[in-house]
């Protein structure tokens, strides 16, 4: 099976080399380009990332806010319900928690509270930041709280393929999406294509590594330690399939069962903590639904259940390692 | 309210008698194409912006034919054909949405006001500072008009806020701030227009703070325990000489309208209400297998227990 990077590259038109940060806002210029309703707003825009927008589009269409989190959040999905398109930046994932109000209790909930007469197209991009010693106000990664609200999609595309075509779904899309991009994958390079209307849908995961042994689902920034582990495990003769979900939500059960009817064994690796996770979520659908096709237990490797630490001794190996991985896969074998 | 009482009204059901004056006013001021964003005590707006009355009383009683398809009720009765974006059960979460509202008609260059409606109580919310300071920012085309009823369920302005004269926080925000008497429907209707032209001129925005009084229990029911936080005796005082409806009969009167003819009116809308009541009891209950609809505007129709959700454990028949 193709990964969609490689499906990208045997379509015509023009591929080029750019960091997933560089298709993130070549995403975001895009759409602005096709649909003039689409406008950027958050904590100081125009410094980081920001500067190359303005020049193209204008200060009427990308907005500097003040740090009002709960409200320019707010202000946002009144300006969706009212016929613009915006893109909410939260920078650091912490400070959603502070917008969570406005995301889960009007942007989730007001379209189906109104019987369907208003729809809120936005979307919310949260940055986790994990090693770095930023302690634990900045280093959170907080989608699993949001996975158990109804009326939200959520994505976390790893490739800069992935975060250009699915960045560029969210903003076409007519509901919220939140967009949690994982830092340690903003300099990572990729082939991205150049067509402004290559999309990838919200809702399908993608195979990142082919294998017959073991399914590793790796969500986020895990996948740069989960391709490391599969590399050396490769060495060894251990074949494992490596799967992104790209969508938390609604996540690709079809593709995790179709992976785990080949190999029969299932970890699932994400830097959340272990408590009700998506790796959680995974395990209960995978026990409900396809109990029978699991020679083995389903083994979850994630961040524990005790705050990022800040010293560089303690953080280390709080997220999860190479070796974590490595001893996942080998404990199924 | 006798149809709560006969338990045709599911719910928490909050009135706004007695603060007819201080919603119908404001709404007066607006054009059709304005938005207005609302509370869970705002039965009153949507009919003061000209909604249908029988949609409102079937979305009160939970039916298929209500204006939110009985998704809403009570305290979400929200007509968007009238131009209410949202009502919000969250005391002052409305109030960024407003902004937002108003932000997008400045961003489209269109001359559309917005309108937001709250409560003394959400004036203590984070989200009226940080709305109000962004609006002040922008000058965006938003008028913040309190409903100050002078009681947050139970507690009052004076027991809550640091500054009672709520009008005076404007000044912090570099906004023009207002005071008015929110029973009488004149005073109100012209502070509003007046604040209207100024935010379609691209003025910015006020703070209205239309001083008014509950005549009923925080919601329909409510039984406080202990000491009364409000006596009587008060209620009863601004019930005989504070009622909104009854100063402006007065009003009318003395302007030489006859008593005729606002008997006529009175007759026209108790047959509206009757008429709205009958619409309400007669719509069909929503169908259980209607539950997932109207959450997506985009659904992802093959993704298993998404939107719909309805298989629950039981989806394999065990």
């Amino acid at each position: 099976m193709e990964t969609d990077a490689q499906k990208l590259a045997s379509t015509s038109g023009v591929h080029i080399q750019m960091t997933y940060f560089e298709a993130l806002v070549q995403a975001q210029m895009e759409e602005m380009e096709r649909d003039e309703r689409v406008v950027l707003m958050g904590e100081e825009l125009s410094v980081h990332g920001g500067a190359k927008l303005i020049e193209r589009f204008g200060k009427n269409r990308i907005w500097n806010t003040p740090i009002s989190e709960g409200s320019f959040t707010g202000l946002g999905i009144g300006a969706a319900i009212n016929g613009l398109r915006p893109v909410v930046d939260l920078s650091v994932s912490s400070f959603v928690y502070l917008a969570s109000d406005q995301i889960i209790n009007q942007a989730s909930k007001l379209r189906y509270m109104t019987g369907g007469q208003i729809d809120i197209p936005i979307v919310f991009r949260c940055c986790m930041y994990s090693l770095g010693s930023l302690a634990a106000q900045h280093a959170d990664r907080p989608y699993p709280f949001f996975m158990n609200v109804p009326g939200l999609k959520i994505i976390s595309p790893t490739s800069a393929a992935d975060i250009k075509g699915l960045m560029k779904s969210a903003i076409r899309d007519g509901d919220p999406v939140m967009v949690f991009e994982d830092t340690r994958l903003w300099p990572v390079k990729g082939d991205v294509t150049t067509d402004p209307d290559h999309l990838i849908p919200i809702g399908k995961a993608d195979v990142k590594r082919e294998g017959e042994d073991v399914t590793l689902i790796a969500v986020a920034g895990v996948i740069r330690p989960t391709m490391e582990a599969v590399s050396a495990l490769a060495e060894e003769g251990i074949s494992v399939e490596v799967i992104d979900p790209r969508t938390l939500k609604p996540l690709d059960h079809e593709a995790i069962k179709t992976s785990v009817a080949k190999t029969g064994r299932l970890v699932i690796v994400e830097n959340a903590h272990c408590v009700c996770n998506v790796g959680s979520e995974i395990a209960a659908v995978m026990v409900e639904e396809a109990f029978d096709l699991l020679k083995r237990p389903i083994l979850r490797v994630s961040a524990p259940d005790i705050h990022v630490p800040f010293s560089p001794a303690l953080e280390k190996d709080f997220f999860p390692t190479k070796d974590h991985i490595i001893a996942a896969v080998r404990r199924l074998l | 309210m006798r149809q709560c009482e006969g338990d045709k009204i599911p719910g928490w059901f909050h009135s706004s008698v007695g603060q007819e004056a201080a919603i119908v006013g404001a709404c007066l001021a607006l054009r059709d194409d304005d938005a207005i964003t609302g509370t869970h005590r705002s039965h009153g707006h949507p009919i003061g912006k000209g909604a249908d009355l029988n949609t409102l009383m079937a979305e009160l009683m939970g039916k298929a034919g209500g204006i939110c398809k009985g998704r809403g009720g009570s305290m979400h009765v929200a007509d968007n054909s009238v131009g209410i974006i949202s009502e919000s059960g969250i005391v002052g979460g409305g109030i960024p949405l407003a902004t937002g509202c108003a932000f997008s008609a400045k961003v489209r260059g269109v001359d559309q006001v917005t309108f937001c409606f709250f409560g003394d109580g959400a004036v203590n919310q984070g989200t009226f500072h940080e709305s109000l300071n962004m609006a002040s920012l922008w000058k965006l085309p938003v008028i913040y008009h309190c409903e100050n009823n002078g009681y947050a369920m139970t507690t009052s302005v004076a027991q809550s806020h640091g500054q009672p004269d709520i009008a005076l926080r404007a000044a912090g925000y570099g906004m023009l701030g207002v005071t008015v008497d929110g029973q009488s429907v004149g005073a109100v209707y012209e502070a509003a227009a007046e604040a209207v032209t100024r935010a379609r001129a691209g003025e910015g925005p006020t703070l209205i703070v239309a001083n008014t009084y509950r005549f009923d229990e925080h919601d329909f029911g409510m039984v406080i325990p202990g000491e009364p936080y409000r006596s009587v005796e008060e209620v009863e005082a601004h019930k005989r000489n504070r009622d909104p409806i009854l100063l402006y009969r007065t009003v009318l009167l003395g302007e030489g309208i006859n008593e005729n003819s606002l008997r006529a009116i009175e007759y026209e809308v108790v047959e509206a209400v009757k008429q709205a009541v009958q619409f309400g009891l007669d719509s069909p209950l929503p169908r259980p297998e209607t539950l997932p609809d109207y959450m997506f505007n985009s659904p992802l129709a093959d993704h298993y227990g998404f939107g719909a959700g309805l298989e629950r454990n039981d989806r394999h028949g065990n």
